[in-house]
């Protein structure tokens, strides 16, 4: 298969076959759901309910708190039981709306567009998919019509689904394209129409054969073209994956609409299929559950606001021998002080690695062997960034290109030091963020 | 790291949660490995007075990190195999038979005033053994020049007998009674002293490819250190850009010398496999401290040390100028780092964006 990919990058160790064949299975709605306000990026949600009032499945219980934000919704019906903050994904309590099931699954009035979705405007498409709440489910959780909402100077012409899945140990995305490429194809076509784009491209890892198999089938006569891409992390960050497939590099700074384009995650294009033409809003989603801790690792299909306990338990998930609980994947993931916090639109895994694979070791000083500075994938130089955030003025921590990290991780990954780069490099935004709050 | 723990002992810090197993300690240990090979051919051809500078100039570096490090009250770090590895590059950059007191005045340079007072372990500018070894040859020129010749009894472990060339530059054959004590000037300070003619049955000779010529302990053996630094490439350990621009502007060098006037100058191959192009070039030039980060700097370094070695070895004073290429070259590196800064991913914008303001 001949591929494509970016300059940089590591080979981390996959972990993926110990749940990539599992199927899809539904996890029963547990007795209480958590619906945190704020699930993605951007303002977070405003609560429309109260304690005691009842909730139908796919109701709004949260209104957007502005543009750059997203409704959320109900996942079961039954009696909200409160509204109060509750421990979230980030480590910090989020305002959430706390639900009891009555388990009737009693569904609210949805109204999508329809089968005839081909005939509907563009804005017609991007009103029901804000009022669905949708995000991108690839993690980031921005808010899927801002993105498909560029503005009129900034024509795209590719729309590029993402299913690279280059996070290790994640399935969930592999699994979709395997099971509902129909529906990923779908939705495809309805954010082509909406984004006025020509050129469909659908981008997954070449270590998924039967992905890029079921996806070729399904775009069978259609314009898109599925393009298998090398293994390599972060081959699925939005920017490298762009310029894997279109040879086109978003400048610093800028989105991949500045180059006319839009990337969507294979799961976003799914649940696109579902708020357009049923009107349904994403009320689960698909979590990969893995780890040397658990026994059944699986993919699951899980209400939003399920409990991260109720997947762990389902999975045979074994916390005594957890020393590290993960939402997310190894490298980008979110480490977990207890199992409350719920699984929301961005979860895309739930990773219980075992005690010895935690390494608490202190770093060693640098020695400068380079190996961070050749596998950047934004070809920065993590050492100076970590450097500056460490010991440099917000002006300087800014001048060594803090802000063009995304984070991946690759660097801390082969630092031989066991440097911690990117929480280093993490304070230096906050630096940066904060010096910019306070001059105003 | 460490932001807390919770009563069922979950670890939370921030991401990656996944490492990729390489350690500081294991790149020094596997450098220090690779090179056993070159030391036991040295203790092959001299025996015991190879073997007790290797043991001395290891031991010596190894007790001046830790009580240096102590000193500071910083973590002993000696297992991290820093000092050790110092040590035994040292060792092969010093003639056989050099007092244990002298291997001892080099460590303490190397392992001290090169590396601890800048602050240890990746803050020093210059090359901890090449330090070490540059300080014994201005200080101690007399006992850091006199080369034994390979001996084939006496103390070496092995008897075999091996050609060597005595101080008039003629080829001896040294048979297996031979005593240790032989001394003669090595192929380069027969270059150095008499011209190419002196060392023309040295040129394109098994001999100085496999290292049965006098010298440093390391400098006998170029196919071994040859191997070893092509272990370090394909194992990632270190990058092509050092060692390749080194060697090949050595080559050049030579070549174009060579080309103008073959009585005077030598040749590519007797150039590439004498005194400390090969250890210089793969496990000196490109210790990471001091050596530049990105790619274009590494290759501006590398040029640099093979055309100051040459000019050095063809016009200047001492025979040989690895040692002094290279540290003369270290202390380009933050400037060499400034100007050859890759450009970041999607750097085209900001240069657009400048001009059209």
């Amino acid at each position: 298969m001949k591929t494509s990919t970016f300059e940089g990058g590591i080979h981390p160790r996959y972990n993926k076959d110990r749940s990539s064949g599992e199927e899809i299975r539904p996890l029963p709605a547990p007795a209480q759901i958590v619906i945190p306000l704020s699930q993605h990026i951007g303002a977070p949600a405003k609560a429309c309910v109260k304690k005691g009032d009842d909730v139908l499945m796919g109701q709004t219980v949260g209104e957007p708190g502005g543009f750059v934000s997203c409704p959320v919704h109900s996942s079961v019906s039954g009696t909200v039981l409160s509204v109060e903050p509750r421990p979230g994904a980030m480590g910090a309590p989020v305002e959430s709306v706390v639900i009891e099931n009555d388990y009737a699954d009693r569904l609210a009035p949805m109204e999508g567009i329809g089968a005839d979705w081909e005939s509907a405007s563009a804005d017609k498409i991007k009103d029901a998919i804000s009022a669905a709440g949708l995000v991108g489910m690839g993690g980031a959780a921005f808010p899927t019509h801002v993105k498909l909402s560029p503005p009129s100077d900034k024509p795209i012409d590719t729309l590029i689904l993402n299913g690279a899945e280059c996070e290790p140990y994640l399935t969930a995305d592999h699994r979709l394209m395997v099971e509902h490429s129909d529906r990923i194809v779908i939705g495809m076509k309805i954010a082509a129409v909406a984004l006025g784009a020509s050129n469909l491209i659908v981008a997954v890892e070449q270590n998924k054969p039967d992905a890029v198999d079921t996806m070729r089938k399904a775009t069978q006569g259609e314009s898109a073209q599925v393009m298998p891409l090398a293994v390599k992390y972060p081959q699925g960050a939005e920017k490298q994956t762009i310029d894997a497939c279109l040879r086109r590099q978003v400048p610093s700074g800028g989105l991949p609409m500045d180059v006319g384009v839009v990337v969507l995650n294979v799961g976003t294009a799914a649940a696109i299929a579902a708020a357009v033409i049923d009107g349904r809003p994403p009320l689960e989603r698909v979590v990969t559950v893995t780890g040397a801790a658990v026994s059944r690792p699986s993919n699951l299909l899980v209400r939003i606001g399920t409990p991260i306990r109720a997947a762990i338990d389902e999975c045979g998930g074994d916390l005594k021998r957890t020393g590290k609980l993960i939402m997310g994947g190894p490298m980008m993931g979110f480490s977990q002080f207890s199992v409350e916090p719920p699984v929301t639109k961005g979860t895309s895994g739930i990773l219980l690695l075992e005690h010895k694979e935690i390494d608490s070791r202190e770093p060693d000083p640098c020695i400068r062997c380079g190996r961070c500075i050749r596998v950047c994938p934004m070809k920065l130089v993590p050492t100076d960034i970590a450097a500056a955030a460490m010991k440099g003025t917000p002006d300087q921590i800014s001048a060594a290109d803090v802000m063009d990290c995304m984070e991946c991780g690759s660097c801390a990954h082969e630092c031989p030091s066991r440097i911690p780069l990117v929480q280093q490099i993490r304070l230096g935004k906050a630096a940066v963020n904060a010096a910019l709050q306070g001059k105003g | 790291m460490r932001m807390g723990q919770t009563g069922n002992k979950l670890y939370v810090s921030s991401s990656p949660h996944a490492h990729g197993g390489i350690s500081s300690s294991r790149i020094m240990w596997t450098v220090s490995a690779v090179l056993v090979p070159a030391a036991g051919w040295s203790v092959y051809l001299f025996g015991l007075s190879a073997l007790m500078v290797i043991l001395s100039t290891v031991i010596f570096c190894a007790v001046f990190e830790a009580l240096s490090q102590a000193m500071a009250r910083k973590p002993v770090s000696i297992r991290d195999g820093s000092a050790v590895l110092t040590g035994l590059i040292l060792a092969l950059t010093l003639p056989p038979g050099l007092p244990v007191w002298i291997c001892g005045v080099g460590a303490f340079v190397a392992i001290v005033v090169a590396k601890a007072v800048f602050g240890g372990l990746g803050q020093n500018p210059f090359n901890p053994a090449m330090t070490g070894r540059v300080f014994l040859l201005i200080a101690f020129p007399g006992p850091l020049t006199r080369w034994l010749v390979p001996s084939g009894t006496g103390e070496t472990l092995f008897d075999h007998p091996v050609s060597a060339y005595d101080a008039s530059g003629s080829l001896v054959e040294l048979g297996a009674n031979n005593i240790d004590a032989v001394t003669a000037a090595t192929p380069l300070g027969l270059l150095a002293e008499n011209g190419a003619h002196a060392v023309a049955a040295l040129e394109n000779s098994t001999e100085i490819f496999i290292g049965q010529i006098n010298g440093s302990l390391g400098e006998t053996s170029g196919l071994l250190l040859l191997l070893g630094g092509v272990f370090l490439l394909a194992r990632k350990i270190i990058s092509w850009h050092i060692p390749i621009s080194f060697l090949g502007s050595v080559a050049l060098f030579a070549a174009i010398t060579n080309m103008i006037d073959p009585d005077h100058f030598a040749g590519i191959t007797f150039h590439l496999f004498t005194g400390g192009v090969m250890i210089g070039a793969w496990f000196m030039a490109t210790d990471y401290v001091t050596s530049p980060m990105f790619p274009g700097g590494k290759i501006a370094f590398g040029i640099g040390c093979g055309v100051l070695t040459m000019v050095i070895r063809l016009w200047a004073g001492y025979p040989e100028g690895v040692s002094f290429a290279v540290l003369l070259m270290n202390a380009t590196v933050p400037i060499i780092d400034r100007y050859t800064r890759p450009k970041k991913f999607g750097w085209k914008r900001l240069a657009a964006a400048k001009g059209g303001e």
